[in-house]
């Protein structure tokens, strides 16, 4: 009784002053002759055989009524469902009757009812792709070529690996380290560039480093659930590559989302080539899952399930992300992913650091730097396959 | 790395078919082979290029409709000298009009209305203008006549702060299609904000022998004047964002409205268009009628035409001019006119006379 007591006088305290500022208004003078603070953030479009449409976002303090909308400086027709003032957080789908032209760009200005206008541009107008089974497998092949493929060509190197010895071994975890590095600085990277796109009230850059605190939190509590491994020392072998395989499996979701994203709305195209530079892109991410199994023998089906783990969710991601994508989404999930990559470097340096107690005379730091630098340098490389 | 990748491609759309040599691209560009398409759109014939809905004219209290023939001829007095005198009572104020349908744009407004009162008078008359700035601003009234130096409407002649008065007064000189506007500065903002109008100076009769008939039916009120259908015209638009550029044009204001509503003309009378351009930050505005030519008198300060047989005019910011033109021959229908930037036609200066 006396606890809740405790408890409620602040918040009662705290209902007096908002009651007390909300009837006096006592700053009235710093809010006054402003117009109202509308915002509009434009998280979809796609060009349909009929027109445009476009996904908005009420995203100001106050609510926005769309009066007017201009394709290429012209006003035009358009529908809006559901009808009526945003407010913050409400979105609602423009539909423009507009007869766009295929491969080229067109410029959206969304006109408010006190003039307010909010530029939306379509870079490269294409046929949006519609819904069916042969989207869908185009999709899922894309997603294999960037996901599974990789990941099961860097598996295919375990035997190189296990002939490199103890040495060999650090050499390519610490490779890992790095390559997971490259990987978490370029997850966050797009997370946040997604939370650009996404509507300000959402505040999802902030949103996106919390996340990542908390998977990796979350992550790090799970997998030293009951204290054991951690008395016993650190995770290895079979199950950290199955924590390897989550984290890449989650980086390459968001991957897919992206690339499902951009081929929809048309800011992007893939050609063959730059497929290609994908795949080896990525390739090393299986030889990362591959390095701590290397003084076992698992079964063909474990490495079949590594590859899913860590391929598959970019098929997944580029299905949500061509259909059903809204930049916010995208942020959490690369969110999610730096966490996850985070744990799993975590994970990995400790292994590295009790194979260094395992051998401790006949390893060298320089071994594990060499490892690092090579996986770093190993992925920037290959991003230029990706600059075509 | 990926999105950054992507969406470098915008710069280079011919990358769409970079890969064909290998099998994978035509299933991943596969939409290349319709890039030459596009929307096909069966609702494409119809008129899509529109704004959406419809101006309130009531709440903005002026309907462009009711401007195109609102001359406002003043008050007419004889004075001890036999001088014919019109008076006019013109009041600046701040009011917020709806300029295309739910855009509303925080108007500066003669006597309520932009563009402000079509001033009508008759050569050789002398003019009285009592100017009220009710608005929140200094502001004047500088017209475009034959004037003293103290009635220029400029800074120490006649611009005047909020609440006070000031009369201008002038000859009704030359005869002509002229205009009047704010000089208060800053220029651009006080005019694209709306203070401006026509100023129509008929000419005498009896002052041109050589031109009696035209000047008659030039003259406001004569029996030759009411074979005419005129109608007043000024082209403006509107910088809702405040960018220095125009979101929205029009003829008389409202984006869009001949266009939604036709202008009835009867093809039997001819037609006197006052053109006057005050549009703001873009250097002309332009006239083009569909299916016929007309007479063009610059400035209006002739009683023969300056262009003949023209379907097109320009007029930089401030320059105006008389269009003359029959229907006489030609069928019913709608005949389109818009300015012939095809930017000012799409965001709103698009029009249609209905013949009938």
């Amino acid at each position: 009784m006396r606890k809740s007591m405790a408890f409620g006088f602040p918040v009662f305290l705290l209902a007096l002053v908002a009651l007390a500022v909300t009837m006096f208004d006592p700053l009235a003078r710093f809010g006054t002759g402003l117009p109202p603070d509308e915002g509009l953030t434009i998280e979809r479009s796609t060009t349909e055989p009929n027109g445009i449409e476009v996904w908005v976002r009420g995203d100001g303090r106050d609510d926005v009524t769309i009066a007017q909308v201009q394709v290429d400086g012209a006003y035009w027709n358009f529908k809006q469902t559901p009808d009526g003032p945003l407010g913050r957080f409400e979105n609602a789908l423009i539909e423009i009757p507009y007869p766009w032209v295929a491969g080229e760009t067109h410029h959206l200005t969304f006109v408010t009812s006190t003039g307010v206008t909010f530029d939306y541009s379509i870079d490269v107008a294409r046929d949006t792709t519609p819904i069916g089974l042969g989207a869908l497998f185009d999709l899922a092949l894309l997603g294999i070529f960037v996901g599974v493929v990789p990941v099961a060509l860097g598996l295919a190197t375990l035997p190189v690996l296990r002939r490199m010895g103890s040495e060999g071994m650090v050499f390519a975890m610490a490779l890992t380290v790095g390559l997971l590095a490259y990987l978490l600085v370029d997850t966050l990277a797009e997370g946040l560039q997604l939370a650009e796109d996404a509507a300000v009230a959402y505040q999802t850059d902030v949103l996106v480093w919390v996340i990542a605190a908390f998977t990796f939190a979350v992550l790090m509590g799970l997998s030293r659930m009951g204290g054991r491994k951690s008395a016993s020392g650190p995770t290895g072998g079979l199950t950290l590559a199955i924590w390897l395989a989550l984290g890449i499996g989650l980086h390459n979701f968001g991957e897919g989302l992206s690339i499902g994203t951009a081929l929809t709305m048309g800011n992007a195209a893939l050609g063959s080539l730059l497929i290609v530079g994908f795949t080896v892109h990525n390739l090393t991410e299986g030889v990362a899952i591959a390095a701590p199994v290397t003084r076992k023998t698992p079964g063909l089906w474990t490495f079949a399930g590594l590859t899913a783990l860590a391929g598959l969710p970019a098929v997944l991601g580029a299905w949500i992300g061509a259909f059903a994508f809204l930049p916010h989404w995208g942020a959490v999930f690369f969110g999610i992913a730096a966490g996850a990559i985070l744990q799993v470097m975590v994970e990995v340096i400790r292994f590295i650091l009790a194979l260094g107690r395992e051998n401790a005379d006949s390893l060298s730091g320089g071994t594990a730097f060499a490892g690092f630098g090579t996986g770093v340098l190993a992925m920037y490389a290959t991003a230029f396959l990706v600059q075509i | 790395m990926i999105s950054r990748l992507l969406q470098s491609v915008t710069n280079r759309r011919a990358f769409l078919g970079a890969g064909a040599a290998l099998p994978l691209a035509p299933i991943l560009a596969g939409t290349a082979a319709a890039q030459s398409t596009g929307s096909l759109h069966a609702g494409s014939l119809r008129n899509n290029m529109t704004t959406v809905g419809n101006v309130d004219h009531a709440r903005n209290g002026f309907d462009p409709h009711e401007i195109l023939t609102d001359w406002d001829t003043g008050t007419l007095t004889t004075d001890a000298d036999g001088r014919r005198v019109r008076e006019y009572e013109i009041t600046a104020v701040d009011v917020e009009i709806e300029i295309a349908p739910g855009v509303f744009f925080p108007a500066w407004a003669y006597n309520g209305r932009v563009p402000g009162p079509t001033i009508r008078a008759v050569e050789g008359e002398w003019l009285r203008v009592h100017f009220v700035n009710a608005g929140s601003h200094p502001h004047s009234i500088h017209f475009h006549g034959i004037h003293a130096a103290s009635m220029d409407g400029i800074f120490g002649a006649g611009l005047i702060g909020p609440g006070e008065n000031f009369t201008y007064e002038m000859p009704a000189e030359p005869f002509g299609c002229h205009l009047y506007h704010c000089h208060a500065t800053p220029l651009k903002r006080h005019i694209h904000k709306g203070l401006y109008g026509a100023f129509i100076i008929d000419p005498d009769p009896a002052r041109h022998p050589e031109h009696t008939d035209v000047a008659r039916s030039r003259l406001l009120g004569s029996p030759e004047n009411e074979a005419w259908q005129e109608f007043v015209m000024v082209m403006n638009g509107f910088d809702t964002n405040f960018d220095d550029e125009n979101e929205v044009y029009a003829a008389n204001t409202v984006a869009h409205e001949y266009m939604k509503r036709p202008i009835q003309v009867d093809r039997d009378r001819p037609i006197r268009i006052y053109l006057v351009n005050i549009t703001e930050f873009d250097p002309i505005n332009s006239f083009h009628i569909h299916g016929n030519f007309f007479d063009y008198y610059d400035h209006g300060t002739t009683l023969t035409p300056t262009l003949q047989t023209v379907d097109t005019i320009m007029q930089c910011q401030a320059q105006r001019g008389i269009i003359e033109m029959s229907f006489a021959n030609h069928e019913p229908g709608r005949y389109m006119f818009h300015a012939h930037q095809s930017e000012f036609a799409e965001l709103g200066w698009m029009s249609f006379f209905e013949v009938v």
